[in-house]
């Protein structure tokens, strides 16, 4: 589904991305974890066409990601809350990605029904705009916005950070069953070692702009990660 | 913590702020401003003395300025109340170290003591008394009188916060002046003289300026009262939210698919400070048409009428279009990786535009009261404006890549200045006065209006074409702005 190559990104004369080749299947749910400046945002700003790829490219469904815009329609993204429009209510919101979506606002009903629990009641109907929200509320309904209209690739920059700990874990449910269920191909970023081995089929490790390790998740992986993060790794 | 450490956090403040990471250009002109309000002052400080004896020669001047000082104390109250808040919001860091909220309260009060409004008084009081002294003014009568005007700003700074904070107190001070100006008015009772003769007896009585002290202090320590009761996150620090209010937006559903788009702009303008200041500026420019029509001498000049005409019809386009893309700044890039094809959003902001121009030309006809030959050209410059201006300010916005804070006031923002806004006016302004100048000399001025009038429906028959264009350059130019308007300045 996404492809990877000879992509590296540089900033004066410093590297702070470089993957030779990476390819990431349909239907995969991916986890990147690394260290803060590792280039996780990076790479997944690349993906979105956010930043230029000093070389390489990036191969969404066949795509190219920085000469093309058809990777849109079926590529949707939560990166942080400059993805917002902190002027309007969550409703409007979703009703506004509906419509470029393609979806009315009865399709993003329907779906916005599903996670009533997820929004615990304080996100609908709150007579509240987005930016007057607490961060997590915003997460909330940024995360929900990006799965309108029925995206085959979901890009999610830390999607736990500032949630409490039942969203998390109704968040971990969401993110499976979009994978398992609906083949959707998702990509999470996260601190959190414990939250993307629960989640993840995959997970890359970035450090300083390269991939150190690649793993498919298994029983032994938290612990490996968290040998590796500790430092105490023998090489 | 020690007067030292709060200097030192101000000083940062100031030589960090974003307003100090402007480009140069910006710095240079800013600093311009503030040498011309100082040299504005100062000269007024200066020639106060000569001008009063001049206007008013039997009288002593000291004794004028005193009659008038009571309405220079109401402009500045006035001013004041718009212009200066006390700045509460950047002590919240403080609150949980180990400083005491006394300490904090009496640093935010006495901070604002320093205000640029305050300084800024010094400036002619200062060369004022130096002219009385050089005059012959006894020392033992002005420098108390120095003494008590600098009361009476300092006065008028915490009376200011006061009126802000409580609504009693602008009610109070409302209804007083209210009593006063209706006093005056019906000439019951002359509350200014009063006033002036109190300040002249406050001149000659040196002792007196205990009074202005005593108001001083009362006002400082209603002011730290009330502040001390607010320093806690759930009281003052945090900013009120509003409460939501939706529209029915639903009959844009009639243009199509750029409804969203036009429907998000509409609540962009409407729910936000700076963009909804500019909406009210431009219908408020439509009287500017006023300033040109009413005197038969700039009627006669063709010029200024061509400048009328883009002006009053083309506001909105202008002070709207100059910042294209940077309302969207604090979610461009959702707009960039959201399924928006480009062309889409701009064509949603240049139907924003088209209809502005349209209202605004509708809202004018009245003007066809100083003339057809008014009505024609405002015509003909509205079909300028939305067929050539409305492409050339799309084209040069494509420069701009600072963010705005959209609930920032406009007035005095230079917040998402850059050069493209200097750029803009020669061309929005200049080509159509060209345009039309030539004809109106080569024949007259009925051929010169319909010449601008054609050349603004041929840019409308190409629009479609030279929004195809402009699409490719805002592509060519979105890494740059998605990474400016990252920035926070």
């Amino acid at each position: 589904m996404i492809t990877t190559s000879n992509l590296s990104k540089k900033y004066a004369s410093k590297t702070v991305l470089n993957i030779d080749n990476l390819e990431i299947p349909k239907g995969q749910s991916f986890g990147l974890v690394g260290n803060n400046g590792a280039g996780k945002t990076t790479y997944f700003s690349l993906l979105l066409d956010l930043i230029q790829p000093s070389s390489g490219h990036i191969k969404n469904n066949d795509v190219l990601v920085h000469e093309s815009e058809d990777w849109k329609p079926f590529t949707s993204s939560f990166i942080d809350e400059s993805f917002l429009i902190g002027y309007l209510t969550p409703e409007e919101y979703f009703y506004f990605i509906g419509d470029l979506r393609g979806q009315n606002k009865a399709d993003v009903n329907a779906l916005l029904s599903q996670f009533d629990d997820f929004f615990h009641g304080e996100i609908l109907g709150q007579k509240k705009y987005l930016r007057d929200l607490s961060k997590g509320n915003q997460k909330k309904a940024g995360i929900v916005a990006a799965l309108i209209g029925n995206p085959e690739v979901i890009i999610l920059d830390e999607p736990f950070a500032n949630l409490d700990p039942t969203t998390q874990i109704r968040l971990k449910g969401i993110i499976k069953n979009l994978a398992e269920k609906q083949g959707v191909t998702v990509l999470v970023s996260s601190h959190d070692l414990m939250h993307v081995t629960d989640v993840c089929e995959r997970i890359v490790v970035l450090e300083k702009g390269e991939i150190v390790k690649d793993l498919a998740t298994n029983a032994e992986t938290l612990k490996e990660l968290e040998t590796h993060f500790s430092g105490s790794e023998s090489v | 913590m020690r007067i030292k450490q709060f200097v030192n956090l101000e000083w940062k403040q100031f030589f960090r702020s974003a307003n100090f990471g402007k480009s140069i250009a910006i710095k240079i002109f800013m600093g311009f401003m503030a040498l011309y309000m100082i040299g504005a002052f100062l000269f007024v400080g200066i020639i106060l003395y000569k001008a009063l004896r001049k206007f008013f020669p039997e009288m002593d001047p000291i004794e004028v300025l005193n009659n008038y000082l009571i309405y220079w104390i109401l402009i500045e109250l006035v001013l004041r109340y718009f212009l200066q808040k006390l700045p509460v919001l950047n002590i919240k860091p403080l609150l949980t170290l180990t400083v005491s909220r006394h300490k904090i309260t009496n640093y935010v009060l006495t901070k604002s003591a320093l205000s640029f409004f305050n300084v800024m008084s010094l400036f002619w009081i200062i060369p004022f008394c130096i002219t009385l002294l050089f005059n012959g003014y006894p020392v033992i009568n002005v420098l108390p009188w120095f003494v008590s005007l600098i009361c009476i700003v300092l006065i008028i700074n915490f009376l200011n916060f006061l009126i802000n904070k409580k609504n009693i107190y602008f009610y109070a001070i409302l209804g007083v002046l209210t009593v006063a100006i209706g006093l005056e008015y019906y000439n019951v009772f002359e509350v200014s003289v009063v006033c002036g003769k109190a300040f002249n007896v406050l001149y000659n009585n040196p002792i007196l300026t205990i009074v202005p002290m005593v108001i001083l202090t009362l006002v400082y320590y209603l002011n730290y009262k009330n502040l001390r009761g607010l320093l806690f996150l759930d009281a003052s620090l945090k900013q009120k939210t509003e409460e939501a209010k939706t529209q029915d937006l639903t009959w844009t559903n009639r243009f199509g698919d750029i409804a969203p788009f036009l429907q998000l702009d509409l609540k962009l303008i409407w729910r936000n400070k700076r963009p909804r200041m500019t909406v009210f500026l431009s219908i408020l420019f439509l009287l500017y048409g006023l300033y040109f029509y009413t005197n038969d001498k700039m009627l006669e000049i063709p010029v200024i009428l061509v400048f009328a005409g883009i002006f009053i019809t083309g506001m909105f386009l202008s002070n709207f279009g100059q910042f294209i893309p940077c309302w969207d700044s604090s979610y461009y890039s959702m707009m960039m990786s959201q399924n928006i094809p480009l062309r889409k959003y701009l064509d949603s902001k240049a139907g924003l535009i088209t209809f502005s121009v349209v209202v605004l030309f509708l809202l004018s006809i009245p003007y066809v009261y100083f003339g057809w030959e008014v009505l024609a050209l405002n015509f003909a410059c509205a079909l300028y404006n939305i067929g050539i201006n409305m492409p050339m300010v799309l084209l040069i916005s494509s420069m701009n890549k600072k963010r705005i804070d959209l609930e920032k006031s406009p007035m005095m923002n230079t917040q998402g200045m850059s050069a493209a806004q200097w750029i803009i006016i020669f061309p929005f302004l200049g080509l159509p006065v060209v345009i039309y100048l030539i004809p109106y000399l080569l024949s007259n001025a009925i051929i010169a209006t319909v010449v601008l009038g054609l050349v603004g429906v041929i840019g409308i028959l190409f629009r479609n074409l030279l929004l195809n264009k402009i699409t490719e350059i805002y592509r060519s130019k979105k890494y740059a702005m998605v990474a400016g308007f990252k920035e926070q300045n």
